[in-house]
């Protein structure tokens, strides 16, 4: 409001929702940032030009495939959610808030636990390559595409079906004709945000890949640990984000596009009941097919940690509270760290997050502020640990050995979903209400407070348990950062997946349901928190 | 006394308010009176200032409210859609502003159920505000903006959304709390009848300016210009000359007869009866009788010189 401008405490406030955002963005995203450029254009020594790098033929087919194989995931996703996207779109049936909170579970898992599921599932020979990565890949964004393409589904009139049929239409002709064309930008929006993720996609190439079949992500992995090239890293990064900063671009335009389209009809008023004997089938076929697809990876996980020897035993699990050769600690306080590090990592995203969406919530704002806020949802995790690497190992600032690296960074990967999922709430409480306290005697912090907070609690909360999830499973950034006597769970498994033998295997496979139990649980609590969304997140 | 001296908004190049001033003594109620879309919201906005001028002044008992926040201005605003607070019920919403004030817990509540009694709720403190009906939800809003005794209350076309039945009641009601509480207000409205009935003075604004500003008799006995007179509700405007319907006598023809009664509608109390002259003019007139003349009739037809109006 114009006249708060005048105060101080409104000044504040302002400073408050924009400055913390901005500093903490600035040190730890746009610091590390400037530093991987530094790297990437420094010539060392004049071994070579950055140039050399960037024309490998190996560079070049490290971005072809990860560009196809991103397009392909996105392609086989799309098919295998639309069917239990359509019977979520039309249908009303017992359970079916269930399955909506379901869905999600895949896409919260950590990387690690999907890729070891597969390993687990798929039979010898086809386990690892490009096959085996669209799949896993398919599995995770589900959720995406069920939920967007779903929930609009929903919203969309079925009298305009109805219409077409007495105007003469087929099933196939309506579908082609008008569906698909109402449905097209929450397919473009849910395709966009799921070629975002299999592009940027790390856990799972690096453990499904196998030679030959490397991202970008997995690349500058490669060449900063394995291989210690710190420069050809720098620059396939400088690579990954000019992609990823496109296809960013791309994903909040067409978002955008969503909300515009949004003369959506309550749920109420199109979704029925499936009556006849047909319909009952599909509504069962496309949701047991789906719960087979979700349901047999994890089924047969949990079946592999149990598996030792020639029976079945909790040998593995046992075995998890004795010290290992993998790391410097127990796997058991591995547990502990991925916990506490998840839970500062969550509260420093609400902190953080939260502020950020009172500032690109408030109804005049600068616009850039957007973009700069959403900009670490472009950066790839792995650019994440590498830019922490090599910025916070040297004084000035020599962060490297503290224990809130981790945190700090796992904050950052989860911060655009908090700012996601609770600024749009702020969208919608009515500037009257806020006008109305001020009248009453109620000071700008004081509006604040009174009347933002107990409405955006909520989505606080339910922020705050997908930035524990998240930060529970981040493996990207994460296994740059975690020290040896400090692991977190999904590095955990990793390093026991990198060793013989067969209870380090029986390890990483019991590691990987308690991470997966810790996360259901957590996201079961969120799902029961929040309300029915219009969102994937 | 609260003071509007000169004030302008502009939206672009569009004037919202152009130099619109207005005095509001203690314990008088003005309606503004106005077409959607001449200014009379944003009048409301700049005197609770939430709305800040490009130029003129907003004074109350003298002091320059300029640099005044809105929370610290004691200004109360019942706005149009309620704007009750969906998460706190009927009790929260009317004891905000005593919180605000800081108000001990008692008093609180002492005054919260003093304010329901007052617009007829007592007992509803634990009521959701979104189980209350819409004149309900309108009482609230009332008592929520009372509670705090602001030195001016505003009121934004609290009644819009009513109908007809329920917003004459509360018509009713309302003028009966101003007296009782002897409230300075400015009632903002669309139409005629609640501005006369609660105003004091009533102001009629269009475009952005306040046109014409008195009682209700004089604003019927000398409209400005032919829009007022128009928006007043009368219909026989033209040619100069304003000529208010209770000057029109209408009498059953008892020879040839001036005109023909084209059509009779009761309207309450009283028949509007519309005349076509024989000369091919039109005039509305007003009859308190249930044996009018009947549509079709003719009728002899004289003017009360009093009751035209030139205008300048």
């Amino acid at each position: 409001m114009d006249a708060d401008r005048a105060s101080l405490s409104a000044r504040g406030l302002r400073a408050l929702t924009y400055g913390v955002p901005l500093a903490f963005l600035g040190l730890f995203f746009l610091y590390p940032l400037a530093a991987i450029l530094a790297r990437g254009l420094r010539s060392d020594g004049g071994v070579a030009s950055p140039l050399d790098v960037l024309t490998d033929p190996l560079t070049r087919e490290v971005v072809w495939f990860t560009a196809w194989q991103a397009v392909a995931s996105t392609v086989l996703t799309i098919a295998v959610s639309l069917p239990a996207a359509y019977v979520l779109g039309r249908y009303s049936f017992p359970g079916r808030g269930l399955v909506r909170a379901l869905v999600v579970v895949p896409f919260v898992l950590p990387t690690v636990v999907v890729a070891l599921a597969f390993l687990a599932i798929l039979p010898d020979g086809i386990e690892r390559g490009w096959a085996p990565i669209l799949v896993a890949h398919a599995f995770f964004n589900v959720a995406v595409v069920v939920r967007v393409v779903g929930t609009f589904w929903a919203g969309l009139d079925p009298r305009v079906n109805e219409a077409a049929a007495t105007l003469g239409a087929g099933p196939w002709r309506r579908l082609r004709e008008v569906t698909l064309p109402l449905l097209a930008p929450s397919l473009a929006a849910a395709a966009a945000v799921v070629f975002l993720f299999s592009f940027t996609s790390f856990g799972v190439v690096l453990i499904l890949g196998g030679p030959g079949y490397t991202t970008l992500e997995a690349e500058i992995y490669n060449q900063a640990v394995r291989i210690f090239d710190l420069r050809a890293a720098a620059l396939l990064s400088l690579v990954q984000l000019a992609c990823v900063a496109v296809t960013v671009w791309i994903t909040l335009r067409l978002e955008a596009r969503l909300a515009v389209a949004g003369h959506l009809r309550s749920e109420r008023d199109t979704l029925r009941r499936p009556r006849t004997r047909r319909e009952k089938a599909v509504v069962v076929a496309s949701l047991g097919g789906l719960a087979a697809f979700l349901g047999l990876p994890l089924a047969v996980l949990v079946e592999r940690s149990l598996a030792v020897g020639g029976g079945h035993s909790l040998e593995a699990y046992r075995a998890l509270a004795r010290p290992t050769s993998a790391f410097l600690a127990t796997p058991w306080e591995a547990v502990l760290n991925s916990v506490l590090y998840a839970s500062m990592a969550a509260v420093i995203a609400v902190v953080v997050g939260g502020l950020a969406a009172f500032a690109v919530a408030a109804p005049r704002r600068p616009r850039f502020l957007d973009g700069l806020l959403m900009l670490p949802l472009g950066a790839s995790a792995v650019m994440l640990g590498f830019g922490f690497v090599i910025a916070f190992d040297e004084p000035p600032i020599d962060f490297r050995a503290s224990r809130w690296i981790v945190p700090v960074v796992q904050a950052l990967v989860a911060i655009p979903f908090v700012v996601r999922i609770v600024a749009p709430t702020l969208r919608t409480i009515d500037e009257h209400q806020r006008e109305a306290a001020a009248l009453l005697g109620a000071s700008p912090v004081r509006v604040r407070r009174e009347v933002d907070l107990p409405i955006v609690g909520r989505a606080l909360a339910v922020g705050a348990g997908f930035a524990f999830a998240i930060s529970l499973g981040e493996f990207g950034a994460t296994v740059f950062l975690a020290r040896p006597d400090n692991p977190t769970l999904p590095v955990a498994i990793f390093r026991f997946l990198g060793r013989p033998g067969e209870l380090n295997v029986g390890q990483a496979y019991a590691l990987a349901v308690v991470l997966m139990g810790v996360t259901v649980v957590s996201v079961y609590l969120v799902e029961r928190m929040r309300g029915p969304g219009r969102g994937w997140i | 006394m609260l003071r509007v001296e000169d004030v302008t908004v502009r939206f672009g190049a569009a004037h919202a308010l152009d130099r619109v001033s207005l005095d509001v003594a203690d314990g008088e109620v003005v309606t503004i009176l106005g077409p959607s879309g001449s200014g009379k919201t944003t009048l409301l906005r700049v005197i609770a200032g939430l709305q800040r001028p490009e130029s003129g002044k907003v004074l109350l008992d003298g002091l320059d409210l300029e640099a005044i926040p809105p929370h610290r201005r004691g200004i109360g605003l019942v706005f149009q859609d309620h704007a009750l607070f969906q998460h706190r019920d009927v009790w929260g919403n009317v004891a905000f502003g005593l919180r605000m004030r800081g108000d001990a817990g008692g008093d609180i509540d002492r005054r919260v159920a003093e304010l329901l009694a007052l617009v007829g709720l007592s007992g509803y403190e634990r009521r959701a505000v979104s189980t209350l009906s819409g004149g309900e939800q309108q009482r609230v809003a009332l008592a929520r903006a009372l509670a705090p005794e602001p030195r001016v209350l505003l009121l934004d076309e609290p009644l819009g959304s009513l109908d007809r039945r329920l917003r004459d009641r509360l018509l009713d009601e309302l003028e009966e709390i101003f007296e009782e509480l002897s409230v300075t207000a400015v009632y903002v409205t669309h139409d005629q009848s609640e501005a006369f009935a609660l105003g004091d003075r009533v102001a009629v604004m269009r475009a952005g300016r306040i046109v014409q500003a008195g009682t209700a008799d004089e604003l019927w006995e000398r409209p400005v210009d032919e829009d007022v007179a128009r928006f007043l509700g009368i219909a026989n405007v033209g040619d100069g000359e304003v000529v208010r319907p209770e000057a029109v006598v209408v009498r059953p023809a008892r020879d040839r007869g001036d005109g023909l009664v084209e059509d009779a509608v009761r309207t309450g109390p009283l028949v509007r009866l519309r005349v076509r002259l024989d000369d091919g003019r039109r005039l509305e007139a007003v009859v308190a009788s249930v044996h009018h003349p009947q549509s079709g009739a003719r009728v002899d037809v004289e003017i009360v010189p009093e009751g035209v109006v030139r205008l300048r």
